[in-house]
């Protein structure tokens, strides 16, 4: 794929409560913003396996965005705080298998913030476009006998 | 009726596998009075064209233990998959990759250039290193090819069961050669041991409290777990939560926190992300800086997290194409 038509993929896991309830009002208010973000609701941000990050970047995503309540608003009370604490773990994780931590983004979306989602997604979007595209399974495969 | 033929074999492996056969002591007398040992290369000598000539059928079950990393072991599995009805991946290796699998978070070339070149007791200035096909005085010599990555048996052939563990206790070794025996064996494809976590059987367990608040991960390199109290409350990466259960607690209960070799439990996709996730709950971090600070004392995850598990993990390896200069 040349790098000029490179659009990236991203994954994004939105809390029920706070940030996918954003996303619908960037929608309703039609906020203007990149069609690159797959959303996946999820109960909260603490129901973010560590393992739907790992494998939406092993089946083809260029990035991951989690986003969930504020802290202190979580709906399960401290399930954002979970989130909080695996994700710079993760990042660690993913940099030593050689993905960059910046194609995962853990952010903070309250039901009322429409504009904020726009805006996130809109440079989260530039900012893995920047990072160009993963290819995780390509690169396996080069590095891997075929079996 | 004739007795059973077995067959032992090994691949990228320790031969602690085959210690935990010679462990049987007595009842290795019982398993050689059900089944004829048809070969079993770490104690009497077999060559590949003695398996070549075995009617498919013949050797009943074949356990291989160790990873596949070499040409040479892809042959050879393939071949007693040909003939044997029974395969079964004997050990965390055959498993998932087991230690050797440690090898996808480098590379061919770096363990070559390691291995030949950089290491400080190795004088090689004429560069030497092995090659598939060489000729020395007119003979035509051959060695199998190191393989670019590790990979666990199954992504080579097909494998009826997984007998778990590094190695697998005896005692499941025992209850299998039984099942086998009898005929009771579980659907395809299913993992010899209990279901549950080893938390649930840890005699540690009682000792963990409602809530753990780690706020800093020890490594038993750099320090000793208290023998006495669940090793997660001390702040150790003991991988109990994400680890199945079966194998006796045989590193609990000489004061090491468990490394996982009994692989993921049911149903998780992958066992680094599923301990990380955990580590996340039980962590205590209340601010991106505390959490930053408290990932940071998480030393090398992917020699923690899938020690035993790497080339079964969903991401495989490490793919980092250019290195930068050690």
């Amino acid at each position: 794929m040349e790098e000029a038509s490179f659009e990236p993929k991203i994954v994004g896991f939105l809390c029920r409560w706070c940030s996918y309830t954003g996303a619908d009002l960037a929608g309703t208010s039609r906020v203007q913003y990149p069609s690159n973000v797959v959303a996946v609701r999820v109960m909260c941000s603490g129901r973010v396996d560590p393992t739907f990050v790992v494998k939406a970047f092993a089946d083809g995503a260029d990035g991951v965005l989690i986003a969930g309540c504020h802290p202190g608003d979580c709906h399960y009370l401290e399930g954002n705080y979970k989130a909080m604490r695996r994700v710079p773990m993760l990042k660690n994780l993913l940099s030593q298998f050689g993905i960059e931590p910046a194609r995962l983004r853990l952010e903070w979306v309250s039901a009322s913030e429409g504009e904020q989602f726009a805006a996130l997604v809109k440079e989260f979007t530039e900012q893995v476009r920047a990072l160009g595209p993963l290819r995780w399974e390509e690169r396996v495969a080069a590095l891997s006998e075929s079996a | 009726m004739a007795k059973p033929k077995v067959a032992f074999y090994w691949c990228a492996s320790c031969g602690g596998c085959e210690e935990t056969v010679v462990d049987l002591a007595e009842d290795i007398l019982k398993v050689v009075e059900a089944v004829d040992i048809a070969l079993w290369p770490v104690a009497l000598d077999f060559k590949l064209k003695d398996v070549e000539t075995w009617q498919p059928g013949e050797v009943a079950v074949a356990f291989i233990n160790g990873a596949v990393r070499l040409s040479e072991q892809h042959e050879w599995v393939r071949l007693l998959r040909e003939k044997c009805p029974l395969v079964i991946a004997f050990g965390s290796c055959a498993h998932l990759g087991g230690i050797p699998g440690l090898a996808n978070d480098t590379t061919r070339e770096e363990i070559l250039a390691n291995k030949y070149h950089r290491s400080l007791t190795v004088d090689n200035p004429n560069r030497v290193e092995p090659r598939t096909a060489c000729t020395v005085n007119g003979y035509e010599l051959e060695l199998p090819l190191f393989w670019k990555d590790v990979k666990p048996l199954d992504a080579v052939i097909d494998v009826d069961y997984y007998l778990p563990g590094c190695p697998p206790p005896t005692a499941l070794v025992a209850q299998a050669v039984d099942a086998i025996l009898k005929g009771a064996l579980p659907p395809k494809g299913s993992v010899l041991a209990p279901e549950k976590s080893l938390c649930e059987s840890c005699p540690l367990n009682e000792t963990k409290p409602e809530t753990l608040a780690i706020k800093e991960f020890k490594r038993v390199a750099t320090s000793t777990p208290e023998p006495d109290r669940c090793y997660l409350a001390q702040g150790y990466v003991c991988m109990g939560p994400a680890t199945r259960s079966g194998c006796g607690e045989r590193c609990i209960h000489g004061n090491m926190p468990c490394r996982g070799c009994f692989g993921p439990t049911p149903g998780a996709l992958d066992m680094g992300t599923k301990m990380l996730g955990a580590l996340g709950t039980l962590g205590e971090a209340d601010s991106d800086g505390t959490a930053m600070a408290l990932a940071g004392t998480l030393a090398d995850p992917i020699g923690t997290l899938y020690r035993f598990s790497l080339p079964a993990s969903l991401l495989k390896r490490r793919c980092i194409e250019k290195e930068e200069a050690l």
